[in-house]
This record gives C-alpha cells, sequence and structure tokens, in this order.
C-alpha cells in the first residue's frame, strides 16, 4: 500500500500519449495525400519508388543498429519517415536502385554514424537528396515524368504546351515570358497549385502539402515560425529582385512551382536539425528562404531547398545559443560555476 | 639526445605503414589524398615522389641537424624540401616527361605537404643519419600504401577498373570517382584499418 500512496517521481508530472514514435508517425501521415495524388499524377511507380525507398531505409536502420551493438530503433518511426521524405525528393522517373543507395546513406552515414536519431546534425533525407545529386547527376536532373491531366485541365495536356522540364527549370533558363506562356493562364496556375506538373514525387502540390501542414500545426507538432518565415522571406526576395529591375520580380512563380510548401513544412521544421527557440526559428526561417532565393537566383541549380536547409541545419546549434531566453530570476550575483 | 631507443629498418617501416600511417593515423596531408586517389596509378606515382622527397629531406636535416640554429628551423626545413622538390620536379621532367605530365601539379605541391615537414620537427631533428633514412622509407612508403589503398577502393568501385585494367565490365558507383568520394573513402578505410588493428593488437595480446 505504501509503495501506491508515495510514489516519488520527477517532474513533469501531467503527460500526454505524446512519444517520439507517436510524432513520427504523424507527420508520416501528413504526408500521405501528397503520395497518393503523385501516384495518380505520374502513375503507380511512384508508390514502388515509395515502398523501395521506404523498406530500404527501415532495413538499413537495422542492420546498422545490430552492427554497432545498439538497441533496435526500427519501430520508431524516423527510419520510415525518412525513407518516405527521400522518395519525396527524387524524381518521379529516377532507376529503382537509387532511393535504394539513398536511404541507405540517409540512415548509415547521415544519421547512424553520428549516433542515430537526435544526434544527427544534418537532416537525413537531404542528406540522401544532396548524395544522389553527386553520385547520379543524370538521373536526378532529367528523370522528370509528364504529368497525366484530369479532364477540367485537358487543354494543357497538349505536348507543346508543357515540356517536361519542372517550372522552376524553365524559369531559369528559358526567362519568365517563357514560364507565363505555359503556365500564365487560369488553367495553369490551377495546375500549379493543385500539384499537376513535373516536379519530384513529393513537391508538387502546396495545396496538400499545405493540408497536412496545417494539421501538424493544429496537433502542435511544429510550430508558425519556421514556415512563415522561410515563405516569407523568399517571397520578399522574389518580388525584390526581379528579372526586370527592383521590385519588380514574380512571387508567385517562385512560391508555388518548387519544393518550397515541402521544404518549409516537412523538412526545416526537423526537431533534431532546427533551432528550438521561437526567435531563433524565425531566423532560421527566413536563413533558408534567402538562400534558397540565392541559390535559385544566382546558383548553378535551378532549386536550392535543399541546400538551403542543409546549410542552416549548421547553424542551428549557434542559433540556439546567440538567442537564450530572459532570465527570469534577479541577476547573478557572482560568476557562474562559483559558489557566493 | 639520441639513442635513447634504437631504431632499426623493421621497426621505422611497421611504424610509418601501420602504427603511425600518415593517412590513416596521423590524417596528414588529406588533400593530396583526396585530390589524386581516383585511381591506383596516381596514388603510386604521387606516393613515388613523396617517398624520394621524404628520404632526401630526413637525411639532409638529420646531416644538418646540429647546425640549424633553433629559432630559425621551420624556414630552414622549408627550404631543404623546396631544394629536393625542385629536384625531383626538375629531374622527372628531365628523364620522365611521360610520369612528369600526370603528376606535375602534385609535385610541386609537395613542398606544402604536412606530412613531410611533421616528420623533420619530429624524427629527423633529433636522431642520427640512418634512423632518419629509415624513418623517411617508413613514412614515404606508408604514404604510398594509404594512397593506393584508398585508389584501389575509389578505382575498383568507381571505374571497374585496377591500374586501368578493366576488371568489370560496366561501372559499379560512378559516385566513388568524384572528388567528394574521396573524404568516404578515407574515412571508411581509417575506420576499418583502425578496428583491424584493434583486433589484431588484442588477439596478440591474448597469445
Amino acid at each position: 500500500m505504501a509503495e501506491k500512496l508515495w510514489r516519488v517521481t520527477m517532474s513533469p508530472h501531467l503527460r500526454d500519449g505524446t512519444s517520439t514514435s507517436s510524432i513520427m508517425w504523424t507527420v508520416f501521415c501528413a504526408l500521405l495525400p501528397q503520395l497518393g495524388l503523385s501516384a495518380w499524377v505520374f502513375g503507380p511507380r511512384v508508390l514502388l519508388l515509395a515502398g523501395v525507398s521506404i523498406g530500404s531505409a527501415l532495413l538499413a536502420e537495422w542492420a546498422v543498429r545490430k552492427a554497432m551493438g545498439r538497441d533496435n530503433t526500427v519501430t520508431d518511426g524516423s527510419a520510415a519517415l525518412t525513407g518516405l521524405l527521400l522518395a519525396y525528393v527524387l524524381p518521379p522517373g529516377v532507376p529503382l536502385d537509387l532511393p535504394f543507395w539513398g536511404a541507405v546513406f540517409s540512415v548509415c552515414i547521415a544519421k547512424q554514424l553520428f549516433g542515430g536519431l537526435g544526434f544527427n546534425f544534418f537532416n537525413p533525407a537531404l542528406m540522401g537528396r544532396a548524395f544522389l545529386a553527386v553520385g547520379f547527376p543524370v538521373a536526378m536532373t532529367t528523370a522528370w515524368i509528364m504529368p497525366q491531366f484530369p479532364g477540367f485541365l485537358s487543354s494543357l495536356a497538349a505536348p507543346d504546351a508543357v515540356a517536361t522540364a519542372t517550372p522552376l527549370y524553365v524559369l531559369k533558363h528559358a526567362g519568365l515570358a517563357e514560364f507565363l506562356r505555359e503556365f500564365g493562364n487560369s488553367r495553369g496556375w490551377a495546375a500549379l497549385i493543385l500539384g499537376f506538373r513535373p516536379g519530384c514525387i513529393g513537391e508538387t502540390s502546396p495545396v496538400l502539402l499545405l493540408l497536412g501542414g496545417g494539421w501538424l500545426l493544429y496537433k502542435r507538432i511544429i510550430t508558425w515560425h519556421v514556415p512563415a518565415s522561410m515563405l516569407a522571406a523568399v517571397a520578399l526576395l522574389a518580388w525584390v529582385f526581379g528579372p526586370e529591375g527592383w521590385f519588380t520580380g514574380p512571387v508567385l512563380p517562385h512560391l508555388f512551382s518548387g519544393g518550397l510548401f515541402l521544404g518549409a513544412f516537412f523538412m526545416a521544421t526537423d526537431y533534431v536539425t532546427s533551432p528550438s527557440r521561437p526567435r531563433a526559428k524565425l531566423i532560421f526561417g527566413a536563413g533558408c528562404g534567402a538562400l534558397t532565393m540565392l541559390i535559385r537566383l544566382k546558383g548553378g541549380y535551378p532549386e536550392g531547398v535543399c541546400y538551403a536547409i542543409l546549410l542552416m541545419n549548421c547553424l542551428s546549434p549557434v542559433l540556439d545559443d546567440w538567442i537564450r531566453p530572459r532570465r527570469f530570476a534577479p541577476p547573478l550575483q557572482c560568476e557562474p560555476g562559483k559558489k557566493p | 639526445m639520441s639513442n635513447e631507443r634504437s631504431y632499426t629498418l623493421l621497426e621505422r617501416l611497421g611504424n610509418g605503414l601501420v602504427k603511425e600511417n600518415p593517412i590513416f593515423k596521423l590524417a596528414l596531408s588529406m588533400c593530396p589524398a583526396v585530390a589524386m586517389t581516383n585511381s591506383v596509378r596516381n596514388g603510386f606515382l604521387l606516393g613515388l615522389a613523396v617517398l624520394f622527397v621524404q628520404v632526401a629531406s630526413n637525411v639532409t636535416v638529420s646531416i644538418l641537424r646540429r647546425g640549424i640554429h633553433e629559432r630559425i628551423r621551420i624556414p630552414a626545413y622549408i627550404i631543404i624540401i623546396a631544394t629536393w622538390v625542385s629536384v625531383s620536379d626538375m629531374g622527372l621532367a628531365a628523364y620522365a616527361p611521360g610520369f612528369y605530365k600526370e603528376i606535375a601539379l602534385y609535385v610541386k605541391l609537395i613542398v606544402v605537404f604536412a606530412i613531410i615537414i611533421s616528420r623533420l620537427e619530429v624524427f629527423a631533428s633529433r636522431n642520427p643519419i640512418l634512423p632518419s633514412l629509415y624513418d623517411g622509407l617508413g613514412m614515404g612508403l606508408g604514404f604510398m600504401f594509404g594512397l593506393m589503398l584508398v585508389g584501389c577502393f575509389r578505382e575498383f568501385l568507381g571505374a571497374g577498373t585496377l591500374w586501368g585494367f578493366e576488371i568489370l565490365p560496366f561501372k559499379p558507383f560512378f559516385f566513388w570517382s568524384l572528388p567528394p568520394a574521396g573524404f568516404f573513402a578515407i574515412g571508411l578505410i581509417m575506420a576499418l584499418f583502425i578496428w583491424l588493428e584493434r583486433k589484431f593488437n588484442a588477439w596478440r595480446a591474448k597469445r
């Protein structure tokens, strides 16, 4: 009886059921609608790619934990989420061995060699993408698939209307006029916003990603700081640094035609690799957006979300250190570490 | 100062190849180790040039070690290394122009390789001529061995060939031929190297 009455525990005393794995699986589910859309638009091959990616991430997690003699962490969902996110940043037409190697690299080298979940300072899925972009450059930049259009958008499907290059590629290499010629009418905008365009598996539909991100915000799994400041920074810079002069830039194409929504809601908000304090999060998101625009406008790649987030990941410990919360207690009377 | 320990040829070779391998243990001169190891042949040629410069500089510094003032030793070492690098540079250009064409850029860069000046500072300036010669041999061979091992790994996986001969009819991983893969290759081989050495030492201690 005494045991029951006087059970002394450390705080926190009020808990809800949230755990690492429940968060991981919630994010996983929030991403699924986009996968369904991609499977419809690009064909069932997308599901195969996602399956290979998730399966090999789980297998790699199990094997590397086993080889290092550590606890088995397959069931916490982080490896499955990494696999799914890795599939999301691949073009839909890549060969099936790419997601395998990418997932092995993500889980073994980018995550487990740094100490596993919670110790990796780069986002594993984006590291996998960076690795594949270096190692398989041809497949990663050309394996786009022409999307299938539903009936109400059918006039777009004429072969000369949409080339099989991503909208950002058109914007970068053919210019704004060509972009507007392809996507400028109301049907083109509808296709861009709903997700009927060439692109990576998981980046095509801002609407569905916004829906998933909104659900995560509602469940309080992510906060608004990182996505809001990242989108704002991209919009601002796109407007300021236009192709024809200051303050003339096209905002909407830059917002809707790349992997920005996927990056802002699902990649940059990763707990492990982003700062944890609100003001630090704002700076982190703004930095991601600014670097994205720098790469898109001045860099060699049409899309810069991946490298922008990876670069800001390095800064997140420093940001947390710079931005300290204010002290509620009265100021210290002596040097910390010394007895008064 | 000298002869606190006796250095034999075998001991110095073992030290350079395994115990203090310049690439896998001391982690010195990593830039050429990343840049020149996309094939075995490149690694071998650069290793040969480094071996020559290391041995010659070690011996020279060892001869002059009582004449070099403590406070200007670093510039003095640099001049000695630069002299031998110039000798090997001009010698290669005169007698082996074919080789020279392939590694000309890196031969000139040997002046700034960290491994050479660190061996002069750590070993040759405090030891007589013969041990210094052995140490130069050991370190040079260890560096060559490291370069060739990484080169084997990367050339086989990246191009499917070894020393230019075709082993596999296809290219397994283009990635391994690229510069960033050099870091991964060296890191992985370094881990394996240290793990094997620990296993071996544990096994020897048990016997």
